[in-house]
């Protein structure tokens, strides 16, 4: 059956079909002993999170959907990653170049969406004097 | 403290006179002034709020809307909450702020009550202690949850405890009732991190200033926060964004513009940023802007516009806004009658000696004033009633299963005089000081083993807590599906998630949306301490005071006093309202009237249970005329044939502050009358509080008198027979 953002909500109740850990384990799988259950498989995959901005854009939440779909980009990137480009991103943290080097890194790990998203910030740090000196 | 508005400092609540006038100017497309501002002088958050957040199509519609007309669709019925939070989509900051200053406080409740996002209210607890006791912070917690708060936030004095203290809120919350959301509030890498291994679900740390020079001071900037909330998300966190007018007054860069236009500026970027959420309406700087003219009006404003903007709200409540209860009681109303997402951000569960969130507006010692608002106005403000037995227990339980994943995970061991004094502690000074070197080592493990919500749950399975460790599990399984990352989600204590997508406010009027009604509504008027009012002044009457003789005629004994009692009287009723056994209530007032030389006679009026009337009809067989009327529940007059019913010579209205001596004093004054001799009205006190105090007994056993009442029954002649002195 074909996802319906504005039916198949919750996930959990509705579409568990369409629901996976990381490794592949299905909701169902999913018990306080279950095989192959550990911590590191108990969240969302990048595709839960794409279906679950589908459902905020469907409900009229175009904002909320961008930053679902930014999640899903960072989803699959490590913890240290993710806080090192956060950092980045604090006022007069990097310089432009700095910047444009994680964009370029983002964009090579499928995180277009994040990508843009730097940017955007890049061009306006450098115009508000929010780049590192 | 109450202070003259000073725009230039920012404190002003609205319509300050450096807040711009609302514009927006697009040029082939692109946006180049905004809200009086060109392109070229735009700051971070002008930017952002542009590419992120403005919708232009939906711009150029609503600027062919009039600001009186988009006022008057807030308080529209007709017209859809949709179509309001379309409309927001194109409005700028200043124009929200103008038009939501428009509304009246009571057209904001309406507003508010119309553009929740989620159809029911909520609420969110603070649970923590000022020693940091583990079992302490899952006894409070488990309360908490007992109690139907849908979110439970703890913080930390040191911050390496933070593993520790996120972990026993939720076992103690998990233990209580499954579905619970918890938090605990620490610089966001730590946070993540405990979010990373499933010991918090949500985060409201993400805090955002309508300046850019604040902003900036606070070490983010749009862009940071932003992609700060798609981290938290991607590591399955509910986000929630806090902002609040007054803080940039307090951090000294207001640029000289009022609070609502700077917080209008907050949640256009909230929204921009893609939060599905808000913890706003001045939060920790409440006293400043209740400090301004029409600051809690400003405050309403608020969390009516996040609201508007389609934004979950935690509207505020939490920080103490004044010294004054009353002040602080009618600010509350404004968020407690509407409803909003989560009424406080923030209620502390535990007495304000253990608060660390700079203590509670609300906290445990007010828990029962909250219920019984909730039961006055029939309104769900989200805590529920709990017996004191059923809370030592879930109490007990909660302490008991953070004890036994402490032995467990090999933690500095929690006693079992620790679990039995968190059950029934008032604060955590009655509790022992632990070993905190040894705590803070543990707290080190659980980040550096990665102790994660799974561990958790397998320990409490392990150690026979199979429910709480089955609640603990749901929590890491909810994370799979993320379906509470969506906008006002809260889970149920079956774990269904219950959000603004799938069960979304659509008020249109009397008779929709949400109504406190039902069992629910039973559920929170069911208060512990409210009473059977069938069990009020219905005691055991003893043996009956007065046996009932013959039908009463005229006196013609010119020194007879007539004291004619109620149907009830020394019978079916024994005793006043304040406690006073008829049988001595009515020898005093037989021997005050001897004691003048009068001569007392008792009767019955049986007809009526009217004080007036009984009196009346006394002195009507009385032989000077002369009688003393009382009632069962003590109230009494001195009466005269020849006056009207309904007049008198005294009246003693206050019965609850009536003695045997006062019983004593009518006696002799009515006798006084009688013989014609001068006489002093007997003094009475004044209490002006025993109406309220006392009303509901004067109702019962008013109904009671007036159940003895035989219509059309001949008053009858009395003799005392459980008395010092027999008549």
């Amino acid at each position: 059956m074909a996802f319906d953002p504005q039916r198949h909500y919750p996930l959990g109740t509705e579409r568990p079909d369409l629901v996976r850990t990381p490794g592949g384990l299905t909701l169902d799988q999913l018990s306080l002993h279950g095989e192959g259950v550990t911590s590191p498989e108990l969240r969302a995959t990048p595709e839960t999170l794409r279906l679950q901005a589908e459902v905020a854009a469907a409900a009229g939440r175009a904002e909320l959907a961008a930053n679902l779909r930014r999640a899903a980009e960072l989803a699959p990137l490590p913890d240290a990653t993710v806080l090192a480009v956060y950092t980045a991103l604090r006022p007069r943290r990097s310089t432009g170049e700095e910047l444009e080097g994680w964009a370029r890194q983002l964009d090579e790990w499928q995180a277009p969406l994040t990508a843009a998203f730097v940017r955007d910030a890049l061009a306006v740090y450098t115009e508000r004097g929010l780049l590192a000196v | 403290m109450l202070i003259e508005p000073l725009a230039e400092l920012g404190l002003v609540a609205f319509d300050g006179p450096n807040d711009p006038t609302p514009s927006l100017v697009i040029e082939d497309g692109r946006v180049v002034e905004l809200d009086g501002r060109r392109r070229e002088r735009w700051d971070a958050l002008d930017h952002f709020i542009v590419s992120e957040g403005l919708d232009l199509e939906v711009a150029a519609e609503a600027a062919g809307i009039a600001d009186e007309e988009i006022a008057r669709k807030l308080v529209d019925v007709a017209v859809p909450r949709a179509e309001l939070v379309r409309l927001a989509r194109g409005l700028t900051p200043a124009r929200l702020a103008r038009v939501i200053t428009m509304l009246d406080p009571v057209e904001l409740m309406f507003a508010m009550k119309k553009l929740r996002a989620r159809r029911a209210p909520a609420n969110q607890a603070h649970v923590t202690n000022l020693k940091e006791n583990p079992a302490l912070l899952a006894a409070d917690a488990a309360e908490a949850a007992a109690r139907g708060f849908a979110e439970l936030e703890t913080t930390v004095g040191v911050s390496r405890y933070a593993p520790l203290n996120a972990m026993a809120i939720l076992i103690g919350g998990q233990s209580a009732r499954s579905g619970i959301l918890t938090q605990c509030a620490v610089e966001e890498r730590l946070n993540l991190r405990l979010a990373i291994l499933g010991l918090v679900t949500y985060a409201e740390t993400l805090s955002v200033y309508g300046t850019e020079a604040v902003f900036v001071d606070g070490d983010d900037t749009p862009w940071s926060k932003a992609f700060l909330a798609s981290a938290y998300a991607s590591r399955g966190v509910k986000v929630r964004f806090t902002s609040g007018g007054g803080s940039e007054a307090l951090m000294g860069e207001s640029e000289g513009k009022s609070m609502l236009y700077l917080e209008a500026r907050c949640l256009s970027l909230v929204r921009a940023a893609g939060s599905q959420g808000v913890q706003n309406g001045s939060i920790s700087c409440i006293a400043l802007a209740l400090s301004v003219p029409g600051g809690t009006r400003e405050v309403l404003a608020e969390n009516v516009l996040a609201a508007w903007l389609d934004l979950e709200v935690a509207s505020g409540n939490d920080a103490i806004a004044s010294h004054s209860e009353i002040r602080k009681t009618a600010k509350l109303m404004g968020q407690f009658l509407p409803g909003t997402d989560f009424v406080t951000s923030g209620y502390s569960s535990m007495p304000r000696y253990d608060n660390m969130f700079g203590g509670g507006n609300y906290d445990s010692d007010d828990l029962d004033e909250w219920l019984t608002l909730q039961r006055d106005w029939q309104v769900d403000a989200g805590i529920e009633p709990l017996g004191e037995a059923e809370a030592i227990a879930v109490r007990e339980r909660g302490a008991r299963a953070v004890q036994a994943v402490f032995d467990e995970l090999g933690f500095p061991p929690i006693t079992d005089e620790e679990v039995r004094l968190a059950a029934t502690c008032l604060d955590s000074r009655d509790l022992p000081d632990r070993d905190r070197a040894a705590d803070v080592r543990a707290a080190d493990r659980v980040l550096a083993e990665e102790i994660s919500g799974l561990d958790v749950a397998r320990a409490l399975d392990k150690r026979g807590f199979s429910d709480a460790a089955q609640a603990v599990f749901d929590m890491q399984r909810q994370r799979v599906a993320a379906d509470y990352l969506q906008t006002s989600a809260i889970i149920d204590a079956d774990g269904l998630v219950v959000s603004a997508v799938n069960d979304g406010n659509h008020y249109s009027g009397p008779g929709t949306g949400y109504r406190l009604e039902g069992e629910r509504w039973q559920r929170l008027q069911q208060l512990p301490y409210a009473i059977d009012a069938r069990l009020l002044g219905a005691g055991d009457p003893g043996a009956p005071a007065v046996e009932e003789l013959e039908v009463a005629a005229a006196g013609g004994a010119a020194d007879e006093v007539v004291i004619a009692v109620g149907p009830a009287f020394g019978g079916a009723l024994g005793e006043t309202i304040n406690g006073l056994a008829h049988a001595d209530a009515l020898a005093e007032l037989v021997e005050g009237v001897r004691d003048e030389g009068a001569t007392p006679r008792l009767v019955r009026i049986r007809r009526i249970a009217d004080v007036a009337f009984i009196g009346h009809d006394g002195a009507l067989l009385s032989g000077s005329g002369v009688a003393v009327g009382i009632q069962s529940k003590g109230t009494t007059l001195i009466h005269r044939a020849d006056l009207q019913p309904l007049d008198n010579l005294e009246l003693f209205g206050m019965a609850p502050s009536l003695t045997l001596d006062s019983y004593r004093q009518i006696g002799r004054n009515a006798a006084g009358y009688a013989l014609g001799r001068p006489v002093h009205p007997v003094p009475t006190v004044l209490d002006n509080y025993a109406r309220a105090k006392l009303i509901v007994r004067t109702t019962l056993l008013h109904a009671r008198e007036a159940a003895e009442v035989v219509r059309g029954a001949p008053p009858v002649e009395l003799a005392l027979t459980r008395s010092r002195m027999a008549v």
